[in-house]
């Protein structure tokens, strides 16, 4: 017996069966769709365990207006190329009708207010499964997460109370009006996910990649001197080589100072660096247990 | 390392299990801890949390405790995964609680694991959840099991204490016939003993640390080996319907056993058709074999009638029972209790069925691990043998034999909630 499994082939099979248990258990499954190097790997994994059929779930952005433009081109370039549906729900649309306030101040974000979006999107669409790429290397609240994570009618994960999950069995069963978020890719890491798109060839957003950026920093962080960030006075703007490690809301993306052209050379910036990838993100530092808080409320 | 290293590594499962206190949660903040595995910002928001809370020093367990209830209690309540490599393997961490309220938990997270940490308080020596987590971990067949005699620190890291912990902990072994391999290892997991680094305080000892046995211990039965039994469960039927594939039908699944080369003959089970292996594709791949455990989708060479939990096997493999009578050994997870003649939907790899519980054989005193009979009901966290019978027949092996396609689970057809789970007897 001379058969040698890598971890990214036991990994990538693990993900292909949890997408079609999905596929299989449930009427009306979406991917929710960010843009991000996480959820594009969940894409691609769908593609590949449905090949040649196309992907049985329509791809959902949730859009906050406060995007990169390199994501949306991204985005709508993928949609084409693989012939999903695309399907956005808008937070200005949720603002405009009076659904959620803005946040005020220098610190607002549209990250919390994307729950309201969301919900009502799952409602309106009536999805019974949201794919997402989420990680449980990324956050300590998301280390608890169920492949399978039941949410009540109010959209709420209750963590205290998950639904025990043995082996590969999958039990998605539920009531009228609750709904599963389901993570695929539950047990890869940063690194796994890094290696798998050098791997595979996966093309990427170009700002993943270094880039001249105006930036400015808050709180020991650079981020993007774009028109829908209000800077302090004293705050700076300069011009620095960056890219992105990870992908959200423009309000709350950290940029890495990087010289990084390539995959090869971001597998080696990451095997090197010594903060966490949420490390950059403005929205986990509200306290101890922000994510745990938004994600009881319906968040991603 | 390098890409190329990196590509190329194995993964190993492992779980912690053992009572309350025991320091499993401390004992995997250790291990990331020592092999350089935790990121500054992390170890700042733990550092801040330990302080914030009174502690004097890094509280290690708030690295996998991280639910506010969790850290409130200073106790785990549900699985935590974390994730570490070394030059030599990558590893997946189910850090589980002991609390036996959250036995469920515990189990969900041993379910999977090639190898199981059992921590023993050496103050306390082998209780109660000792016991129990060890018989779980034997009905589970998990390879492996790694007894860590814990906070050696507190008993002047005597070898005697050891020593006569390890005899108990082997009679225990015994009488519930665990078949796994064991190793004892003496740690402190808050000081580092024999976790990464050899132990100074313990001159004793030579058998090396946890993180030595973690990167050795052998995982070849992940695979399965050529001489198991194929087992292919389809999952689901890739049918594109379009002007390129018109009639294209493929079954997708996961191989739960074995290996499987193109032109194999293979019989559909429950019906007992026979046809053969046409294609074995991995998305737009051809391969010429898979193996146990990828995920592929076979093309076979007859238009005969598959659906989902239907499965693939070799005609000239040893078969799998089909029957709709089946006996378990069942740990019950619900505060409802399980009762005689109660109906549950019941799910086998992607197979689901109505099954009616026809007798509880016998229970388990966990303390005595003698056998009770003429119970009709199972409470939460009771381990009993139950028999049940199933609306249609199910295909399966005993669990014993193949960890997928011999396990089983109970969904309560009212709450829909996870209610047991069953490892089939031959
Ligand atoms: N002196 C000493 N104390 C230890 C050691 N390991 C753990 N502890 C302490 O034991 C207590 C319990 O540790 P945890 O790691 O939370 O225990 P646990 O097994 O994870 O507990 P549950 O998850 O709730 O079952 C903490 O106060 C630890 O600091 C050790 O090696 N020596
Ligand atoms: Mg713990």
């Amino acid at each position: 017996m001379s058969y040698k499994l890598t971890h990214l082939k036991e990994l990538e099979a693990e993900s292909i069966y949890v997408l079609r248990e999905v596929a299989a258990q449930f009427e009306k499954p979406a991917i929710l769709f960010s843009g991000g190097k996480d959820s594009i790997v969940v894409t691609y994994l769908a593609y590949k365990a449905f090949f040649p059929a196309k992907i049985p779930f329509p791809l959902v952005h949730i859009d906050t207006g406060h995007n990169f433009q390199e994501t949306l081109e991204y985005r709508d370039n993928l949609v084409k190329k693989i012939g999903a549906q695309l399907i956005v729900g808008s937070v200005q649309e949720s603002i405009d009708t009076g659904r959620v306030k803005e946040e005020k101040g220098y610190n607002a974000s549209r990250n919390r207010l994307q729950t309201t979006t969301l919900l009502d999107t799952i409602e309106k669409y009536k999805f019974d499964a949201c794919i997402g790429g989420a990680r449980r290397d990324e956050e300590k609240a998301r280390a608890k997460e169920r492949f399978f994570s039941h949410r009540d009618e109010f959209g709420q994960w209750n963590p205290k109370n998950q639904r025990p999950e043995l082996w590969n069995i999958f039990n998605g069963k539920k009531n009228m009006g609750e709904h599963f978020r389901v993570f695929p890719i539950s047990n890869w890491t940063e690194m796994d996910v890094w290696q798998y798109i050098y791997q595979e060839k996966i093309e990427l957003p170009s700002i993943y990649f270094t880039h001249e950026r105006r930036c400015f920093q808050r709180d020991g962080q650079w981020l993007a001197a774009e028109p829908c960030m209000t800077l302090k006075p004293t705050e700076e703007v300069v011009t620095l080589k960056v890219r992105c490690r990870t992908i959200g809301d423009i309000s709350c993306t950290g940029l890495t100072i990087s010289e990084a052209h390539t995959l090869e050379d971001i597998i080696e910036e990451i095997a090197a660096t010594r903060v966490t990838e949420r490390g950059g993100r403005a929205d986990d530092k509200r306290s101890e247990t922000s994510m745990e808080d938004r994600k009881k409320e319906g968040y991603f | 390392m390098n890409t190329k290293g990196y590509l190329d590594m194995e993964l190993l499962r492992f779980t912690t299990a053992g009572s309350v206190d025991d320091g499993k949660s401390t004992l995997i903040g250790r291990l990331l801890y020592d092999s350089k595995s935790i990121f500054e910002d992390q170890l700042e928001a733990v550092e801040e949390a330990s302080r914030s809370r009174g502690n004097e020093e890094v509280n290690l367990a708030l690295l996998t405790d991280g639910l506010r209830a969790e850290r409130e209690q200073g106790i785990t309540i549900d699985v935590a995964y974390r994730y570490f490599a070394t030059p030599k393997r990558k590893f997946i961490i189910a850090d589980t609680p002991g609390h036996v309220q959250y036995t469920r938990n515990m189990v969900t997270g041993a379910s999977t694991a090639d190898l199981a940490i059992i921590l023993i308080d050496a103050r306390n020596g082998v209780v109660e959840q000792t016991i129990r987590h060890s018989y779980i971990a034997s009905l589970l067949e998990i390879p492996h099991i790694a007894v860590c005699i814990n906070k050696m620190d507190l008993v002047d890291f005597s070898e005697e204490c050891f020593n006569a912990i390890k005899e108990k902990y082997i009679q225990m072994a015994k009488k519930i016939h665990i078949k796994a391999d064991l190793f004892f290892i003496p740690i402190s997991a808050k000081y580092g003993d024999n976790v990464v680094t050899d132990s100074e305080n313990m001159p004793w000892y030579n058998k090396g640390t946890l993180m030595n046995l973690l990167e050795t211990i052998s995982i070849e039965h992940k695979s399965g080996g050529d001489e198991q039994p194929m087992r292919f469960p389809v999952q689901y039927v890739i049918r594109p319907i379009s002007d390129k594939y018109p009639d294209y039908r493929a079954y997708a699944g996961r191989l739960s056993g074995g290996v499987l080369h193109v032109g194999d003959s293979v019989r559909v089970l429950p019906s007992g058709l026979e046809t053969s292996v046409k294609a074995i594709m991995e998305a737009d791949k051809m391969m010429e074999t898979a193996h146990t455990p990828e995920s592929v989708s076979v093309l076979l060479n007859d238009d005969i009638d598959i659906s989902r939990g239907d499965f693939l096997v070799k005609t000239n493999d040893k078969q799998p029972k089909i029957s709709q009578n089946i006996s378990m050994m069942c740990c019950w997870f619900n505060e409802t209790e399980m009762q005689n003649r109660k109906k549950y939907v019941i799910k086998n790899t992607v197979a689901e069925t109505i099954g009616i519980v026809q007798s509880i054989d016998f229970k388990v005193d966990i303390n005595t691990l003698e056998k009770m009979e003429g119970v009709s009901s199972l409470k939460m966290n009771d381990i009993a043998q139950v028999t049940i019978k199933t609306a249609n027949p199910m295909v399966f092996d005993a669990y014993e034999n193949n960890r997928t396609t011999g396990s089983l689970i109970f969904i309560d057809p009212d709450s829909f909630e996870t209610v047991g789970a069953g490892m089939i007897i031959e």
